[in-house]
C-alpha cells in the first residue's frame, strides 16, 4: 500500500507503473472525516455509472469509453499525488457501507470487478504484465513448440470474435476452470481442457483473481464491522457509513412491502393496469399455456412475491395454472418445493429478492424460453405487436422503438410507462417492482382525485 | 447366496405350479406394472455395479478411501402414488438394496454429494457450523425431443419416432466429442431416459468438482441458441469465420446430417409453410422472395426423380453462396440454418447447478416400461430406443429360463446383459482405475509432503 503511494509521483503519465490498485489492506493513511464521505460519493457514482452502463446491455467497447469517462470526472483530484489516495480510501470506505448483507456484496463485487476489469484494459502492456506478477498468478508463457502445434486454431479463435491475430501475442495455457467468462463466450481455444489466453484476454485471469479476493475481504470486513468497528466508531465513522448505505440505493424492492398486499382476486387486473412488459409477457403465458420454464418461473414469482402476493396465494396462483397442463400431483411434487424456496420457506437460502431490470436484461433465454425483457429480447416485429396490445401506438410506439435500437430498453421501458400513465416518470425505470409500485401510486392518485 | 435366492423366487413367479410357455407370454403383456417392478429389482437391478459407480473408489481399503462419501450422496424415490421423497442416503450397497427392494420406486434420481449425510441434515442445521451444501456432483446434461417439436414434423411432445431420434444421435457425437476432446473428461457416460431424451454422466473427478460457476461456462460453451421463444432467429452465428468447435461440428456431424438425412425425413422443405419458416432466416427480403418464386415454379415442372427438399436445399445454397451474395451474413445463413434445425438442445438449468437431480440409469420409465440402459457414443447411431428392453420382455426371459438354473446372475442370460457388461467394460472398469490412481498419487504427494513439514 505504501510502496504504492511512493511510486506515484505526480503527473508522470507516460509511466509504465500501474495506475491501479490491488486494494490488498487498508490505508494506514490519515483520511479527514469530509474526504472519507466525499471520495465514498464519488466512487459510487462511478460504481452507478457502471450498474447503468451494464442495464442498457452496452457492449465492451463502450462500457471502456463508460469507464474511462466516469472515473476521469468523479476521481480526480486536485493534487496529483492524491489520486491514488482517493481511489484507495474510497473503495474500503465503501467496502465498509456494502459489506453488510449478501445481496449489497454481490452488487458490489460486480461493480468493483467491472471497474477493475476496464481499467485493467486501460493500462499499458507492460503495466498489465507487472498487475500480473503483483498478483502472484502461477502461470508461464505457452513455449513456442507447443504454439506451432495448436497455432492454427488459435487463430481461427481470433478471427471468429472479429480480432486480427497478431502472431507475435504471448499466450497462457491455464486450466479452462480460471477463465470461465472466456469459456462460457468462446473467446479462447480449448484443448484438453486448458484454455489459452491471449495476452489480451489475460484480464479475465486477473479479474478471477481480483474477485475472488475481494470476495472473502468482504466477508470478513463484514464480521470486523460487526464485531469491533461498527461499536468503536459509533460516533465517528458508523453515522456516515449508515447515511451512505441508504442514500444511494434508491428505495428497497427486496422486501415484499407490508403495506401493500394484494389479493389473488385482484391479480389479473392488476396484471393488466401495473405490470411491466416484462411481467406481463411472463402472466398472460403463463395463462395461455398453464406452464411456464424454469427461468420465467423464477423472475414472475419473484416479482409477485415483491408486489405482495402471499406465499399461500401464490401457491394457490401457480397450481391453478400448472394443474391443468401437468395435474396437481405433479406440481406439488415438483414444482411446488421452488415456488416456496423462492419465498424463502424452504432449502437454506432465504432471501430470494426480486430481479432488477439489470438482471432481466442480461439473462440469456433460450428456446422455449419467455423471461428477460421483452424490450431487449424480442424480434421488432413481436415487440411492436405487445406495445399495441398495451395500447401504445403509433409515434409513441415509434419513440420507444427508436430506444430500442439504440439498446436502452429501460428508457424503453420508461416511455412505455409513460405512454401507458399519461404522467413522466422523472426516475426512470430500474426495477420491474419500481414500475409496479410507481403505477399503483398513480391510479390511485387518479381513483381519489375523482372521488373527492 | 444368489443360488439359494433364486429357486425361491422362481417358484413364487410359479404361483400356479408348472405354467408353461404360452401361458407365460400371455401373463405378461407389454407395459409398466408394479409387480413386474418388484420382480425387476429383485432380480436384475444392479446394485453391485451401482454402488462401485458411485463409490468412486472410496469403497476400498486403501487408507485414503473416504467411507463417508457414498453415504453423502443423496438419492430420491419416486413411489407408486407419485409420493415423493427426498434427501435418501444409504451407507452401504446391502442398504441401499434393501432399501429399493422395499419401497419399489417407481424413478431413482441422484443427486449431489453433501458435505454430511443428507437424511441427517437438521441434526446438523442445528450445529451451526457443519453448513449442509452439495460439495461434489456429476456434471450432467439432460436433451429431450420435446424441446426439439419446432424442427420435427414427424411427432411432437412426448412422442419418438426412428424419423427423429437421430436428432439425439448427433446430439450425443456433437456434446461428447466436445466433452472429450476440448474440455479433456474421459468418464462419460450416456443413458437414456426411456422415453423421448438421453442423459450424460460426466464422472471424472475434476468434472464433479467444478462449482456452479464453471458448471454455466460449460453449458454456455455449448449454447448456440439466442432468444426465447419471440425473437425470430433461434441461432445467430457472428463473426467471419466460426469457432473451432463450432465449426468442426458442423463439418464433421450437422451438415451432412442436415442434407443426408433431416432434410428428406422431415420433408423440411415440401410445403410452403415450411418453405417460409427457413426463408425466415435470410435477412435479405429480395433474395428469400426470389428463392420462393424460383420454388413455386418448381413444384409443378417435373423433378420426378430427385427429391424437392434437396433440389430446393441446393438452390437456396447456390442462391446465398454464389460470388454474387459478398455480404457476409447471407452466406452465413445457410450454416445457421443447418445449426437450427439440429444442433443439441439442452436444458440449461440442469447441468448449471450442482444440486439437480437426475434420474439414474437402468430405471424403468413408468410410461414405457423401457429401461434406462447406457448408449455407447461409438456407435450411438445403432442404438434404437424401439427395441431396448423392456420390463415385460425382461420378465418374459426370466420366467422362461428359470427352470434352468445355471447361472448365478439373470441378467447375464437376460437381453439387460449387454447393456450392463458395457456399463462395466467401458465405463466402470476405466473409471475406478483412474480413481484408483488418483488416490494413490494424491495420498503419496500427501506423505511427502507431511514428511517434509516434519523434517523442519
Ligand atoms: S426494462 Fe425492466 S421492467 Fe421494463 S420490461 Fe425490461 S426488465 Fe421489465
Ligand atoms: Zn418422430
Amino acid at each position: 500500500m505504501e510502496i504504492v503511494r511512493s511510486q506515484r509521483k505526480p503527473s508522470i503519465d507516460a509511466s509504465p507503473t500501474p495506475t491501479l490498485s490491488l486494494y490488498r489492506s487498508a490505508p494506514p493513511l490519515e483520511v479527514r472525516l469530509e474526504d472519507f464521505e466525499l471520495y465514498a460519493i464519488d466512487r459510487l457514482r462511478v460504481l452507478k455509472g457502471i450498474s447503468d452502463g451494464l442495464a442498457r446491455g452496452k457492449k465492451p467497447e463502450e462500457m471502456e469509453n463508460l469507464v474511462r469517462e466516469l472515473w476521469k470526472t468523479n476521481m480526480r483530484h486536485q493534487d496529483p499525488a492524491e489520486v491514488m489516495n482517493k481511489d484507495i480510501i474510497s473503495h474500503f470506505v465503501l467496502r465498509l457501507v456494502y459489506c453488510r448483507t449478501e445481496e449489497l456484496r454481490k452488487w458490489f463485487l460486480s461493480m468493483e470487478t467491472t471497474l477493475f476489469r476496464y481499467r485493467f484494459r486501460l493500462e499499458s502492456l507492460e503495466s498489465q504484465r507487472m498487475l500480473m506478477t503483483e498478483f502472484q498468478l502461477p502461470y508461464k508463457a505457452l513455449i513456442h513448440a507447443e504454439y506451432e502445434t495448436v497455432k492454427d486454431k488459435l487463430v481461427q479463435v481470433a478471427r471468429s470474435i472479429g480480432q486480427s491475430s497478431n502472431t507475435d501475442t504471448i499466450f497462457f495455457k491455464v486450466p479452462f476452470e480460471e477463465v470461465p467468462d472466456l469459456v462460457g463466450s468462446r473467446r479462447v481455444f480449448i484443448l484438453k481442457g486448458f484454455a489459452y489466453v491471449p495476452m489480451n484476454q489475460v484480464v479475465s485471469l486477473v479479474v478471477t483473481q481480483f474477485r475472488s479476493n475481494i470476495s472473502k475481504a468482504l466477508v470478513l470486513t463484514n464480521r470486523k464491522w460487526t464485531s469491533t468497528i461498527k461499536e468503536q466508531e459509533k460516533d465517528r465513522l458508523t453515522p456516515i457509513v449508515e447515511a451512505l448505505s441508504n442514500s444511494y440505493l434508491g428505495p428497497d424492492y427486496t422486501q415484499p412491502n407490508e403495506s401493500a398486499e394484494i389479493s389473488l382476486k385482484d391479480i389479473d387486473q392488476l396484471a393488466s393496469n401495473s405490470f411491466p412488459l416484462c411481467m406481463r409477457h411472463l402472466f398472460d403465458k403463463l395463462r395461455e399455456d398453464h406452464h411456464l420454464k424454469h427461468g420465467g418461473r423464477i423472475q414472475l414469482n419473484l416479482f409477485l412475491k415483491g408486489v405482495g402476493l402471499k406465499l399461500d396465494d401464490a401457491l394457490a396462483f401457480w397450481k391453478e395454472e400448472f394443474s391443468k397442463k401437468v395435474g396437481a400431483e405433479r406440481f406439488d411434487k415438483e414444482y411446488a418445493y421452488s415456488i416456496r424456496h423462492n419465498y424463502g420457506k424452504e432449502g437454506k437460502r432465504t432471501d430470494y429478492t426480486p430481479f432488477a431490470c439489470q438482471k432481466i436484461i442480461s439473462s440469456t433465454p433460450s428456446v422455449g424460453d419467455h423471461h428477460g425483457c421483452p424490450y431487449r429480447h424480442f424480434s421488432e416485429e413481436n415487440l411492436r405487436a405487445a406495445l399495441n396490445k398495451m395500447g401504445v401506438g403509433g409515434r409513441q410506439q415509434d419513440e420507444v422503438m427508436d430506444k430500442v435500437r439504440n439498446r436502452h430498453y429501460q428508457l424503453a421501458c420508461t416511455l412505455t410507462f409513460e405512454a401507458i400513465h399519461g404522467t413522466s416518470c422523472d426516475t426512470g425505470i430500474n426495477h420491474p417492482n419500481q414500475y409496479f409500485s410507481n403505477s399503483q401510486k398513480i391510479r390511485q392518485e387518479k381513483v381519489t382525485s375523482v372521488e373527492s | 447366496m444368489a443360488k439359494e435366492r433364486i429357486p425361491n423366487e422362481g417358484d413364487e413367479m410359479q404361483i400356479d405350479g408348472g405354467v408353461c410357455e404360452e401361458r407365460v407370454a400371455r401373463a405378461i403383456p407389454e407395459g409398466f406394472n408394479p409387480d413386474y417392478l418388484k420382480i425387476y429389482y429383485g432380480k436384475l437391478f444392479p446394485y453391485a455395479d451401482m454402488f462401485k459407480w458411485l463409490s468412486y473408489g472410496n469403497d476400498g481399503k486403501h487408507p485414503a478411501c473416504d467411507h463417508s462419501y457414498f453415504g453423502r450422496r443423496e438419492f430420491s424415490f419416486t413411489l407408486e402414488n407419485d409420493i415423493y421423497i427426498r434427501f435418501q442416503s444409504f451407507g452401504s450397497a446391502k442398504e441401499m438394496e434393501n432399501s429399493i427392494k422395499e419401497k419399489c420406486p417407481f424413478k431413482i434420481d441422484i443427486g449431489p454429494v453433501y458435505s454430511v449425510d443428507p437424511a441427517k441434515r437438521h441434526a446438523y442445521a442445528q450445529g451451526g457450523n457443519n453448513v449442509f451444501a452439495p460439495v461434489e456432483r456429476e456434471l450432467v446434461f439432460d436433451i429431450d425431443m420435446s424441446d426439439y417439436d419446432d424442427v420435427r414434423y414427424c411427432c411432437s411432445g412426448a412422442d419418438v419416432c426412428l424419423e427423429c431420434w437421430p436428432l439425439m444421435t448427433i446430439a450425443i457425437k456433437v456434446i461428447d466429442t466436445a466433452l472429450r476432446d476440448d474440455f479433456g473428461f474421459n468418464h462419460i457416460l450416456w443413458v437414456y431416459s426411456g422415453r423421448r431424451g438421453v442423459h450424460c454422466w460426466v464422472c471424472d473427478s475434476k468434472a464433479r468438482r467444478l462449482n456452479n460457476e464453471h458448471r454455466a461456462a460449460v453449458t454456455d460453451y455449448f449454447h448456440v441458441y439466442k432468444g426465447g421463444e419471440n425473437s425470430l432467429k433461434k441461432v445467430t452465428l457472428a463473426g467471419p469465420v466460426l469457432y473451432p468447435f463450432l465449426a468442426r461440428s458442423y463439418t464433421d456431424v450437422l451438415k451432412s446430417f442436415f442434407e443426408e438425412k433431416l432434410l428428406r425425413s422431415q420433408n423440411l422443405l415440401a410445403s410452403e409453410e415450411r418453405c417460409q419458416k427457413i426463408l425466415g432466416f435470410i435477412p435479405d427480403e429480395s433474395v428469400a422472395a426470389e428463392l420462393l418464386d424460383k420454388w413455386q415454379g418448381n413444384r409443378r415442372s417435373s423433378i420426378s426423380k430427385e427429391d424437392v427438399n434437396v433440389v430446393r436445399w441446393d438452390q437456396l445454397k447456390h442462391m446465398l453462396q454464389s460470388g454474387k451474395q459478398k455480404i457476409q451474413g447471407l452466406r452465413r445463413c445457410v450454416e445457421e440454418i443447418v445449426f437450427s434445425y439440429t444442433y443439441p438442445r439442452l436444458d440449461m438449468e440442469v447441468s448449471k447447478h450442482m444440486n439437480h437431480l437426475l434420474k439414474a440409469p437402468f430405471c424403468v420409465h413408468p410410461k414405457t416400461g423401457r429401461v434406462c440402459v447406457p448408449i455407447d457414443p461409438n456407435n450411438c447411431e445403432d442404438f434404437d430406443p424401439t427395441t431396448v428392453p423392456t420390463l415385460s420382455h425382461l420378465l418374459e426371459e426370466i420366467n422362461e429360463g428359470s427352470m434352468m438354473m445355471e447361472s448365478n446372475n439373470e441378467w447375464e442370460r437376460s437381453s439387460l446383459g449387454k447393456s450392463i457388461e458395457f456399463f462395466r467394460s467401458s465405463f466402470l472398469q476405466p473409471l475406478l482405475k483412474s480413481c484408483k490412481e488418483e488416490m494413490e498419487s494424491a495420498y503419496s504427494a500427501k506423505i511427502k509432503q507431511s514428511k517434509n513439514s516434519l523434517s523442519w
